[in-house]
């Protein structure tokens, strides 16, 4: 057991999400970094997908109230009572995985705290307990090489020729407005060449959607799970991570597969 | 035959005939799956349809432009929600329609509406039957943040937003009525097939 002595902006408990629930109106939530959730959880010997804390920027501070091993990253801390563990400043979105796994109550399969659908256990305050569940297995980080690779979407149709090259080659620069729910892009101008409204369509993470103000939103693991603007690109699912730890104000680019 | 459109190497776009279409092959492919589909999101007119890798998403995408669907069991289920009509978004709406605010509230609260789809967040419910007078474009950009309980119009549609959150339908105004309980079995109160009414209060 833990208790947070301090944290930054956002605490979250995440794990693999709740895939599967769309037409519940249910996104999939969830690691927004998957592999920075499975580095820490490969270091205490979890499996990749075991409930581990995303830490947005640093700040947080845990006391150990028993023995327990903890991974901050791949970076592993071997606890004892009244210990502390603090999680400092680093990539914008930080893990921390517990040997075992962190136990609490699930909703719809998941203890996943999804930001948009406001499912799911609350962000950690300070006095709160972490309890260590009991989890055995193995987890491989998925190695990765930095791209965000980038698909035509649905409706690359409903923009000027060009648009999708447009958007593949352009730099792009990350809106302080970005989250769990999307990382909104500022850069040139995607226009559309119809304004007819679109009837409502599924979305998944990772959809590039363009509002009437022709800067793109790309989904993230708290999408809602339909949506009326055109979708014009899809980024592919195991590169969102690579987003997720764009901070706001840094340059993103994207790799065309066309 | 239905068109599929592109949506990255592992999901596809199908485009249905009308929201009956794209519910049926919903439920048709949750009661006999087809290899590799992860999951499939009903849209109003579409169906997404996400698969394990893209070479399962290439056979998938062949099968579901064919497959027939399933007509959504008729629900006798009917819910009365009592509104409170004072939202900021009444006085757009009427303007719009060209009548007073008072007619909208009459001509919403007419309506005997039909769920078409669930989805947009848990609980949410795209209900059409909406009087066309009163039909509305959503807002060129969204509020960050909807009262739980806003009853809105979208376009062509009407529902209730179950949770705070954002949201770019114009709001008419609030029910207390709960739309999202996890107690339940099934979540989402509204379903597929249900029938809506709107009560002023």
């Amino acid at each position: 057991m833990l208790r947070v002595e301090a944290t930054g902006p956002l605490v979250l408990l995440q794990d693999g999400g709740r895939p599967g629930l769309a037409h519940l109106g249910v996104g999939r939530s969830g690691a927004a970094d998957p592999r920075g959730l499975a580095q820490a959880n490969a270091a205490v010997g979890n499996p990749w997908d075991a409930t581990g804390l995303e830490v947005l920027v640093g700040g947080l501070v845990l006391r150990a109230l028993a023995q327990c091993v903890v991974a901050v990253g791949p970076v592993v801390h071997e606890l004892r009572v009244d210990d502390i563990v603090t999680v400092g400043p680093g990539a914008l979105r930080q893990y921390v995985a517990v040997a075992g796994g962190i136990d609490a109550e699930p909703v719809l399969g998941s203890r996943s705290r999804d930001t948009l659908a406001d499912l799911g256990p609350l962000p950690l305050a300070v006095g709160d307990v972490v309890r260590c569940g009991s989890l055995r297995g193995t987890a491989a980080p998925p190695s990765h090489d930095g791209l965000v690779r980038l698909h035509p979407g649905p409706r690359a149709d409903h923009f000027h020729p060009g648009t999708l090259d447009l958007l593949a080659t352009a730099g792009w620069t990350v809106s302080p407005t970005s989250d769990r729910t999307a990382v909104r892009l500022t850069g040139p101008l995607l226009v559309r060449r119809t304004t007819v409204e679109l009837p409502p369509e599924g979305l998944l993470p990772g959809a590039v959607q363009v509002p009437p103000d022709g800067q793109p939103i790309v989904f993230g693991v708290d999408h809602p799970v339909t949506g009326g603007y055109p979708v014009v690109a899809v980024v592919e699912h195991g590169d969102l991570g690579v987003l997720a730890q764009a901070a706001p104000g840094s340059t993103v680019q994207f790799t065309a597969t066309w | 035959m239905r068109a599929v459109r592109p949506y990255g190497p592992v999901a596809f776009l199908l485009e249905c005939a009308d929201s009956d279409d794209a519910v049926g092959l919903h439920l048709a492919l949750r009661a006999a799956p087809v290899d590799g589909v992860v999951q499939t999101v009903p849209g109003a007119v579409s169906l997404l349809v996400e698969c394990v890798s893209h070479e399962a998403m290439l056979s998938a995408s062949r099968a579901c432009a064919r497959l027939k669907g399933v007509r959504p069991e008729a629900s006798s289920r009917e819910h009365v929600l009592d509104v409170r009509y004072d939202g900021p978004d009444l006085e757009t709406v009427a303007q719009r329609a060209g009548i007073p605010v008072a007619e909208v509230v009459e001509r919403h609260t007419a309506a005997t509406c039909t769920v078409a789809l669930t989805g947009f967040a848990p609980g949410f419910a795209y209900l059409r039957g909406l009087d066309p007078v009163l039909a509305t474009p959503r807002l060129a950009s969204p509020r960050p943040s909807v009262p739980a309980g806003s009853v809105a119009i979208g376009g062509p549609w009407t529902g209730v937003y179950p949770r705070r959150g954002p949201g770019g339908w114009n709001l008419l105004g609030t029910t207390s009525a709960a739309l999202w309980d996890l107690s339940r079995e099934t979540p989402a109160v509204l379903q597929v097939g249900d029938t809506v009414r709107f009560r002023a209060v």
